[in-house]
């Protein structure tokens, strides 16, 4: 990886460094990140993030859950954009299991996670754009994502904590309430846009805090392991949904914005322009809906016993449980998998080791937002302490994913 | 008995202005409220008229925290000098023709001086507490303070030169030779450059970084608590207060207005001084914050040559036409 070539201004021996260990209770931090900076004046020498204050072992916690149950769990992983995940994880489970899901899960599925990413990206701005300064946006956009939030009520009777696709579909049809509301949200959407737009797109302060910091190319993007519109703000194009379709983007038509300059006000870009196309496949979503069933009958039951110890090797076992079971090896595969899916925050891989038992050997996850972080020090290397502030705002992370 | 009547004086001044701070703390939450599609507050009293009171009371029974490491003594009065410094600036402020408590030949200056030694208060503060976000609070308050007092005593230069006075009534006054009887037209470069400090100085939004509460959680007073953080708070709005009368004064014609108001002297006054929190407000509801180096480069880099180049525009216009 070639590093960043900055004039970064070293203390001289005796001199010290400043430390300030910012969060994990702070009001930036988004969550419970912690990060101790060393400080020379104002300018970060070095940077030090600290994760783990939210860890909740979900990935053990899977080993002990079958397939089904798990799924709860990925509720709480980006609680903001919770649907994401919970298609992330069917996605990943139904490839292990072989399932076929019928299309119109599919589309409800695909319209679901856009709305997600909506919300999970009103929510980045409103954040963002508080962590700068601007506090009305951030009530402006929390107007909009209240209304998202309310028609996740109505599909699903959830909020926050969604859990609504299953393994093989989605728990509930939608409504034709739902649908028209949901139809008049798409319509008045882009003004909101242009309204969120006209209040920071043209403030010279806005420009000035954004555009030049918090620079990753395009390489140094790539080798960080960024994703997502952090990744596509560098300019480097690849989304998920685009090169690795899942469940209805392929008959999508949206498009994939790029920046260039991979700074802050790139991925600010970027992101606003994925509010725009999100916004366009939810309209191709409703328009194109077709009829049909919403899970698919291969699908296991949602209360799934739980049989046998969990063990890799599947010959050393003469559980006879575990032979019933393995005859319907359909459903309790052996092998690995991953899968990955374009959550808001960028690419949420699901990686499972299948031993047959009807529960995940192991389930690792890969979110973005652990990652991002990984990629703090080399991003805000060199800036002020108010740069970090923006520059955690603009890599978008939730500490609820990073942490597990 | 001139004494007992200047004690009366200044009772109901300070009386006035603290009930004013209180309600401009209401003013403030029900605009920007409004901006931001709420409603501000609501429950106490009739449209939360009553929330200042509430607030008042409950900051007041709050415990008074002082931390460990804390250099107690400083840390005391740190809340005490800003609030003084303050509210001894309002001494030589006249509401109306006369209406002065002290009318002094250098009220300018004085308000000035004042307003320094408040800043006093801010880095002590941040010194006393014994904490790192307090520390880059204090230190980030000493340098704006010092930049953006130069250029706004600067850019106050001009309205010196033409008014030929020190003394706030009489600037006032040399006003009526101006059109509509305000400095602010033959003066607007100075009226920019001041408006930009004066929001800087009250440390105000997008200014508002010895205490941007994303950075540095709350600034210099992120240890203070109860009463002594109200008192801060009951500073930033005298200052508001303070500056924007001081704007009101020297740019827009003090108390005279298009027509005279039968027995409220003070009227234009008033509506011009709170005019200028509307637009304090209004700042605070649409701008992001600056960054601390591109605020020194505004003030270095931008403001102070404005202001030096309004001082000298203004004494070649004076003796040309003069």
């Amino acid at each position: 990886m070639e590093t960043k070539t900055i004039d970064i201004p070293v203390a001289n021996g005796d001199e010290e460094l400043y430390r300030l260990r910012m969060g994990p209770q702070h009001p930036a931090t988004h969550g419970v990140l912690r990060v101790d900076l060393d400080l020379d004046g104002e300018t970060i020498v070095a940077c030090h993030p600290q994760v783990g204050y939210l860890h909740r072992g979900f990935e053990k916690l899977a080993e002990h859950r079958t397939y089904v149950q798990a799924m709860v769990l990925t509720d709480r992983l980006d609680y903001i954009a919770a649907i994401a995940n919970n298609v992330g994880y069917c996605v990943a489970v139904e490839k292990l299991l072989g399932i076929e899901v019928p299309l119109r899960a599919r589309y409800i599925r695909t319209m679901a996670c856009e709305m997600s990413r909506l919300t999970g990206h009103l929510l980045w701005l409103a954040t963002h754009a508080l962590d700068i300064g601007a506090m009305t946006v951030f009530l402006y956009c929390f107007r909009e994502r209240e209304e998202l939030l309310n028609m996740f009520e109505m599909l699903c009777g959830a909020r926050l904590t969604t859990t609504y696709p299953r393994i093989g579909g989605v728990r509930q049809d939608v409504t034709s309430e739902f649908m028209e509301r949901l139809e008049r949200f798409t319509e008045s959407f882009p003004g909101w846009i242009e309204e969120y737009e006209t209040l920071i797109d043209t403030n010279r302060i806005w420009l000035k805090r954004t555009q030049g910091v918090g620079v990753v190319t395009a390489e140094e993007a790539v080798s960080l392991g960024l994703t997502g519109p952090t990744l596509r703000g560098s300019g480097v194009d690849y989304d998920i949904r685009k090169h690795r379709p899942y469940d209805a983007y392929e008959y999508m038509d949206f498009e994939v914005p790029l920046g260039e300059a991979g700074d802050i006000y790139a991925r600010y870009r970027c992101r606003m322009e994925e509010l725009r196309q999100s916004n366009r496949i939810i309209r191709q979503c409703i328009d194109q809906m077709p009829p049909g069933p919403i899970v698919s009958g291969e699908a296991p039951d949602l209360v799934m016993p739980i049989h046998g110890h969990r063990r890799l090797d599947f010959q050393a076992s003469n559980s006879s449980a575990l032979i019933r079971f393995m005859d319907d090896n359909r459903l309790y595969m052996e092998g690995d998998v991953y899968v990955s899916t374009e959550a808001p925050k960028g690419e949420l891989g699901f990686y499972f080791v299948s031993d047959g038992s009807g529960r995940p050997y192991r389930m690792h996850i890969r979110s973005p937002s652990f990652i991002h972080i990984a990629a703090l020090p080399a991003i805000t290397r060199g800036e002020l302490v108010a740069d970090i502030i923006a520059n955690i705002g603009s890599i978008d992370v939730v500490l609820g994913e990073c942490d597990r | 008995m001139h004494i007992l009547i200047l004690i009366i004086e200044i009772a109901v001044l300070i009386g006035v202005v603290l009930l004013h701070v209180a309600y401009a703390t209401y003013f403030e939450r029900k605009i920007i409220g409004h901006m931001q599609v709420r409603l501000g507050p609501m429950r106490v009293g009739w449209h939360g008229l009553l929330q200042p009171i509430a607030d008042g009371i409950k900051s007041f029974f709050k415990e008074d925290i002082v931390p460990e490491q804390a250099d107690k003594p400083t840390f005391l009065m740190a809340p005490i000098i800003c609030l003084v410094a303050m509210m001894t600036s309002l001494a030589v402020l006249p509401f109306a023709k006369g209406w002065a408590i002290a009318d002094v030949n250098i009220g300018l200056l004085f308000i000035f001086a004042m307003s320094s030694l408040a800043s006093y208060g801010v880095i002590l503060a941040g010194w006393a507490s014994n904490s790192k976000y307090t520390f880059l609070g204090g230190l980030r308050s000493m340098a704006q303070v010092i930049s953006y007092e130069i250029a706004m005593g600067m850019s106050l230069v001009g309205v010196m030169m033409l008014s030929g006075s020190l003394n706030l009534g009489e600037i006032v006054e040399a006003q009526s030779a101006s059109w509509r009887s305000m400095y602010i037209f033959p003066q607007c470069i100075g009226f920019f450059v001041f408006f930009i400090a004066m929001l800087a100085e009250t440390n105000r939004v997008p200014f508002d970084l010895p205490e941007a509460e994303t950075e540095l959680v709350s600034g210099y007073c992120t240890e203070y608590s109860g009463m002594r953080y109200a008192m801060f708070f009951m500073a930033e709005y005298i200052g508001m207060l303070v500056m924007s009368s001081i704007g009101t004064i020297c740019f827009l014609g003090g108390w005279y207005g298009p027509f005279q108001v039968p027995f409220l002297p003070f009227f234009w006054f008033i509506l011009k001084v709170y005019l200028f929190m509307f637009v304090f407000i209004w700042i605070r509801a649409t701008m992001p914050r600056y960054r601390y180096d591109q605020l020194m480069e505004l003030g270095w880099k931008l403001l102070i040559p404005l202001a030096l180049a309004n001082i000298v525009l203004t004494a070649v216009a004076k003796s040309l036409f003069a």
